[in-house]
């Protein structure tokens, strides 16, 4: 694989051909901040939080969608990214009803923790307090709608990971909403593997285990890189016919 | 002959010129659950430091009936949630120098807020008419209790708001690092953990 050799932020660095900037920019040790984006499940560019400057054009680039290429100077944390970056976490604040306070993910969730850490410390924009459903007809989750940031970090771990594609998106715009089969209550849906994966890559509040309250809701993701590395590094075939696999 | 009035008077003026250079803090409970003041009162022994640099000249904890004028710095707990709010709000925002949302009620809505998806007629139906007995119509006509505004709002969507403490409540280090920010003339600086709504 081709060095390439780009600046960021005015520093010379070096990255792999292929790679996205994204990547390449959390190497350096410089945090920017993702919500749609996961390590193991294909980039969206959606949330918009990781956009950067690109010297060669006006436009504003999702770092996670983009690939680095030889020659590029990009800046991550210009005034302009921050005050959108900033913008862009009170938009979807101000778009659902999200009320820490009384969340399942209270002290944990990454809508919160991306807010405070950009110094968010109020929403400049009209709550536009939607009327959203919860759909707590499965029998080990819930969905709450009034969480639900449209990441769509469950469609895509559902289809790729499970390969079940229960979880899909309708509607456009501010009226868009997840679903589970054609929009039929997530307890009826036949293609639902009740795996939980899509609980535990979402990263408010929408998806929680049912019977959790208040800030009792804890997630994990490391189960994604296991079981992807077992997938392509086939690390969970039997080498010589033994018993030798890893378990 | 001293009398007890002159040896009040007395006492008025000593009181008076104790308070004088003391920075005048108000505290204010709109549509919240007390819960931030409650917090406030958990500073322990930082409120005798308090107490040597302010003086406390309207609060839910200090019997004064009026919103007095010339105030330094008001901490405003809670929501705008009926027209008393509204009413309040305005005077602290004219009366303060400084006016500060003091908790998620007062920086988002919060618990309050949880109503706006429900007509307010739906929801005093809901849970004081269709109840047992006679209950006040919470109209503005009847006086008897402050009529809910169509929608609860933050505080800064109704006053100026010159700065925010998140938290529900906030805990006391974040309101002491908020405070004695305020108190010192410096602008109000949170870290990261100190920002976090919830």
């Amino acid at each position: 694989m081709a060095v390439i050799t780009m600046t960021i932020n005015d520093e010379l660095v070096s990255g792999v051909e292929g790679q996205s900037l994204l990547t390449l920019i959390r190497e350096q040790g410089i945090e920017l901040p993702t919500l749609c984006h996961l390590e193991g499940l294909e980039a969206r560019g959606g949330c918009r939080l990781c956009l950067v400057e690109v010297q060669s054009t006006h436009r504003l680039l999702p770092a996670c969608t983009t690939t680095a290429q030889e020659g590029m100077a990009i800046q991550t944390h210009s005034e302009r990214l921050v005050r959108y970056r900033r913008m862009i976490l009170e938009l979807l604040f101000a778009e659902r009803n999200h009320v820490c306070a009384v969340c399942v993910m209270n002290g944990r969730c990454e809508l919160q923790d991306e807010a405070a850490k950009i110094g968010m410390d109020h929403v400049r924009y009209d709550y536009l307090v939607p009327e959203l459903p919860l759909d707590a007809s499965h029998d080990k989750f819930i969905i709450d709608h009034n969480r639900c940031i449209l990441c769509t970090r469950c469609v895509s771990v559902c289809d790729s990971v499970e390969g079940a594609h229960t979880w899909d998106v309708m509607g456009r715009g501010v009226n868009s909403r997840v679903i589970t089969d054609l929009n039929q209550p997530w307890g009826v849906s036949r293609s639902c593997t009740s795996c939980g994966k899509c609980v535990q890559v979402c990263p408010t509040g929408a998806l929680a285990n049912k019977g959790s309250t208040v800030a009792e809701m804890v997630k994990r993701h490391d189960f994604l890189q296991w079981i992807l590395d077992g997938r392509e590094k086939k690390q969970w075939v039997m080498q010589n016919g033994g018993s030798e696999g890893r378990r | 002959m001293t009398t007890l009035a002159t040896k009040k008077t007395a006492r008025k003026a000593e009181k008076a010129e104790a308070a004088v250079g003391k920075i005048r803090l108000a505290t204010a409970w709109l549509g919240g659950c007390s819960g931030c003041h409650m917090s406030f009162l958990d500073l322990d022994e930082k409120l005798i430091d308090l107490a040597e640099t302010v003086e406390l000249v309207y609060s839910p904890i200090a019997d004064v009936k009026e919103f007095p004028h010339n105030v330094d710095v008001t901490l405003v707990e809670g929501a705008v949630a009926n027209v008393d709010h509204l009413e309040l709000a305005e005077k602290i925002r004219q009366r303060s120098k400084l006016v500060v949302s003091f908790g998620d009620c007062a920086v988002t809505g919060n618990v309050t807020s949880l109503r706006n998806k429900f007509p307010v007629e739906d929801l005093l139906t809901r849970v004081y008419h269709e109840g047992p007995g006679a209950v006040p119509r919470g109209g503005e006509t009847d006086k008897i209790v402050p009529a809910l505004i169509p929608r609860v709002l933050p505080l800064h969507q109704v006053i100026e708001v010159d700065a925010f403490i998140p938290g529900c409540p906030p805990d006391p280090e974040r309101i002491w690092a908020a405070v004695s920010a305020l108190l010192a003339g410096e602008p109000v600086v949170l870290t990261e953990k100190m920002r976090m709504f919830g």
